[in-house]
């Protein structure tokens, strides 16, 4: 496997969804290329500071129309 | 709690009993999902965000899906998480308005050409991690911007599959793509992103 093999492989690789032959294939190629390696590393990383990231709290003005709006339509009389 | 009418929660309700206070809302308790509501209202109100790039259609969105959840609480069965099945409700709002306002950009369902796949033009590998570098008002601001200049077709796919962990077959049937392109924006989609990542993370070379 060259690196744009390993690109074309990549999403499946990251999502452990690739086939034993594949995946041997893949990994030799990462044992020799540096810059396949940061790539491959660099975008799992990409992944998991989105998946990580604690969203900041909701602007106020839209918290209290959220609220207002769930409780006037439900019923509840403020 | 600043909503109109704050309410204490039946005491015998622990606040981090997801369960209790589903079942509690489901029995008509307000105050319970009101809890569930300020719980969730921050990664609804992101993703909303990140999918219509619309601040009103995002509220609208969020009302809605939570809206619409209270309504369907029957429906949710409780095999997962109430977030996960939440979620579900807000991205068909999102996408509702995403659609609506912008029905001329390159639609969600039509097939993108996919180009040759090739390696990222730079590849410098990352310094510390980004909470080591940023403060969260700061990296959260960074992550919305980069999702921001993807095209709709590539975030939706990113926001459903990675940050809000759909199955492939599932983001597919939401967004009405096949599998396949499914897999291709989101892989190009990740490559996108690290590449603007990379120009905030990548090891100083003066460190």
């Amino acid at each position: 496997m060259n690196c744009r093999g390993l690109i074309v492989e990549l999403g499946d690789y990251l999502d452990g969804e690739l086939g034993p032959t594949v995946l041997a294939e893949l990994e030799l190629h990462l044992q020799r290329c540096e810059d396949c390696r940061i790539v491959v590393d660099t975008t799992r990383k990409t992944i998991e500071i989105f998946c990580r990231a604690e969203p900041i709290p909701l602007p106020e003005d839209v918290h209290r129309r959220l609220h207002q709006a769930l409780f006037q339509r439900l019923g509840r009389t403020p | 709690m600043s909503s109109p009418n704050p309410r204490a929660l039946p005491s015998k309700i622990v606040r981090d009993d997801e369960g209790a206070l589903v079942t509690a809302a489901k029995g008509g308790d307000l105050a319970a999902f009101e809890e569930l509501v300020n719980r969730y209202e921050r990664r609804i109100f992101r993703l909303a965000m990140n999918i219509t790039q619309n601040r009103e259609d995002a509220e609208d969105a969020m009302q809605d899906a939570f809206l619409k959840s209270y309504q369907h609480l029957d429906n949710f069965q409780g095999d997962s998480r109430f977030y996960t099945w939440l979620v579900r409700i807000a991205v068909n709002e999102a996408l509702m308005r995403l659609r609506r306002r912008r029905p001329n950009v390159t639609s969600l369902d039509e097939p993108i050409q996919s180009g040759d796949d090739a390696l990222p033009p730079e590849i410098k590998d990352w310094g510390p991690t980004p909470e080591q570098r940023y403060a969260n008002t700061e990296l959260n601001s960074i992550l919305s911007s980069a999702i921001s200049e993807l095209d709709p077709a590539y975030r939706t796919v990113f926001l459903l599959r990675d940050t809000e962990q759909l199955s492939t077959e599932e983001t597919a049937k939401m967004l009405g793509i096949s599998t396949a392109a499914v897999k291709s924006r989101l892989l190009r989609a990740r490559l996108k992103l690290r590449q603007k990542l990379s120009h905030f993370l990548e090891r100083s070379t003066n460190a």
